[in-house]
């Protein structure tokens, strides 16, 4: 990989093997799969029927509107509970009314940047240009799957220690490796944003 | 801009429902071993539009206090402060100043 630099006029430059590339995409679906309403989950499409971006986006947000608002209890995966956290501490019936009127929508927009980090990273990797807009994207996205992790792991403020006591042959030592190399792809975007 | 003429006193009615109503709401952020500092920095940046130091200050705040106020107004306003934050990924929540 080289690291993300800013272009002149705004957004970001980076250049990426294809095994990063397919890395980073394999884990952003997986937040996508997750994030999803879970009534949509199921929902398999009618092959005949192939229906453009922009028409499924509208179909879910139709869809959202006839069921009506969310759920009012926090996700009981601690991941997807991270990813969306309550929106008031120590009032469960405030953050329970917060959640049912939030909740669908904050699904819908984090979905949303990880499919247009999707549309932006070719599978077989190679050189990223992103605007403004498609860099902000990336942010999220690459946070939200670095959160995924991060509660996956358990990881903590000392996270080189943790990572430092593990065996190499230790089946988690790889996925603290991709952790601190996804930070380092954050941290470069960062920086060629700021 | 039109200026009305005040009564000479104002019995703001204190029931029940409605005890601390003059209390501001505010935006926390906490501390979280995942996100980036800088990343913490540059989304209050531009979210709330700070210059870089009240952001870095912010953020470091978070990261040695465990939690910072970040906004403080009306609850509308503060819960879609947390709305656009969870959107980025921070962990934040509303709360009425005490």
């Amino acid at each position: 990989m080289e690291p993300f630099r800013s272009v002149r006029g705004g957004g970001a430059r980076a250049w990426l093997a294809a095994a990063e590339a397919s890395l980073l995409r394999s884990l952003v679906s997986q937040v996508m799969s997750l994030v999803e309403p879970d009534d949509l989950e199921d929902q398999g499409q009618d092959p005949g029927q192939e229906q453009g971006h922009d028409e499924d986006a509208e179909l879910a947000a139709l869809e959202a509107m006839v069921q009506g608002p969310g759920a009012d209890k926090p996700p009981d995966d601690p991941v997807l509970a991270r990813l969306l956290p309550d929106g008031y501490r120590d009032d469960p019936e405030a953050a329970g009314e917060f959640r049912r009127y939030t909740e669908p929508a904050l699904r819908s927009a984090k979905h949303q940047a990880a499919q247009e980090m999707m549309d932006t990273l070719p599978e077989a990797g190679g050189r990223i240009q992103l605007t403004q807009d498609q860099a902000l994207s990336w942010l999220k996205a690459l946070n939200d799957v670095r959160l995924a992790l991060g509660v996956r792991l358990g990881v903590t403020e000392e996270f080189e220690e943790q990572w430092g006591r593990l065996k190499p042959d230790d089946p988690q030592w790889s996925a603290f490796e991709v952790y601190a190399w996804l930070g380092a792809v954050q941290e470069s975007l960062v920086q060629a944003m700021h | 801009m039109v200026v009305s003429a005040a009564p000479a006193e104002v019995e703001v009615p204190r029931s029940a429902d409605n005890p601390v109503s003059d209390k501001p709401w505010v935006t926390i952020v906490w501390n979280d071993p995942v996100n980036l500092m800088s990343y913490v920095t540059y989304v209050f940046q531009h979210v709330f539009g700070y210059p870089k130091k009240k952001a870095t200050k912010l953020m470091l705040d978070v990261h040695h206090k465990g939690k910072a106020v970040v906004a403080a107004g009306a609850r509308e306003a503060m819960e879609h402060n947390v709305e656009i934050l969870h959107g980025y990924g921070l962990w934040a929540t509303v709360k009425q100043d005490k």
